[in-house]
């Protein structure tokens, strides 16, 4: 994260769980973006790996659950929550 | 102290009676979550539970803060397992006290309602046949598609 970006692009980190983690092959990635809300790099992720069509998906930022209009920003730790199944 | 934990190992309610031990409480009511062998119609074997602990411990403690401020009870916790669980086994307990039992079950029932509905904690299926599924999650062949998300 200490590298200066020089496109306007951020590092986040991305964990994946669950049926997410399976279908991108891991578990977290560290990432650039030029994405300003987190809708925005669901976005690009689903671009980049076509995720399953899944019911209602959450977002987390930083271990709070967030809209998806929010911001993100650099050094962000997001991770998007498929519909959970506890009990 | 959060009201809320996840457990990678099995584990007895008799374990956490302290947690809800209390010299004003009249009752005391629980739910325990098993393991079936079977759902929607297909044979189960064994599950696998996973959890976002960070926000899953944030999230259940606020579910029980909030079962504090609906009804009058004395204590409440709520433990779920992770990890690879058999038929029969403990995944989820439940325990509340009161000074008398219409709040113990109310809130021991708004507890395990909201915990199965919000906490980040997601399960895998492994079925009979030998074939696996994510459940709220797969695409399912004999039902409708689960729909576009988002955002």
């Amino acid at each position: 994260m200490a590298q200066l970006p020089t496109d306007g692009s951020i590092a986040v980190r991305i964990e994946y769980f669950a049926v997410l983690r399976e279908h991108v092959g891991r578990a977290q990635e560290e990432l650039r973006t030029t994405a300003t809300t987190v809708g925005e790099l669901y976005g690009e992720l689903d671009r980049r790996y076509a995720f399953p069509a899944l019911g209602r998906v959450k977002v987390a930022v930083n271990d709070e659950f967030r809209d998806w209009s929010s911001p993100v920003r650099d050094g962000d730790f997001v991770v998007f929550i498929p519909p959970v199944a506890g009990g | 102290m959060s009201h809320f934990e996840f457990s990678r190992e099995p584990f007895t309610p008799e374990r956490y009676r302290s947690r809800v031990s209390d010299p004003v409480a009249g009752g005391y009511a629980s739910f325990e979550g098993w393991v079936r062998n079977h759902n929607e119609g297909r044979g189960v074997q064994r599950l696998e539970y996973e959890g976002y602990e960070a926000l899953g411990i944030k999230e259940g403690d606020r579910i029980v803060a909030e079962a504090f401020a609906r009804f009058p009870i004395a204590q409440a916790h709520c433990v779920h397992r992770l990890g690879v669980l058999g038929i029969g086994d403990l995944a989820v307990w439940v325990g509340v006290t009161a000074a008398h039992r219409e709040a113990a079950f109310a809130a021991c029932r708004y507890i395990i309602d909201e915990v199965k509905n919000r906490v980040p904690i997601w399960k895998k299926e492994h079925y009979a046949e030998g074939d696996s599924g994510w459940i709220n999650c797969e695409v399912r062949t004999s039902g409708a598609p689960a729909g576009s998300a988002l955002p």
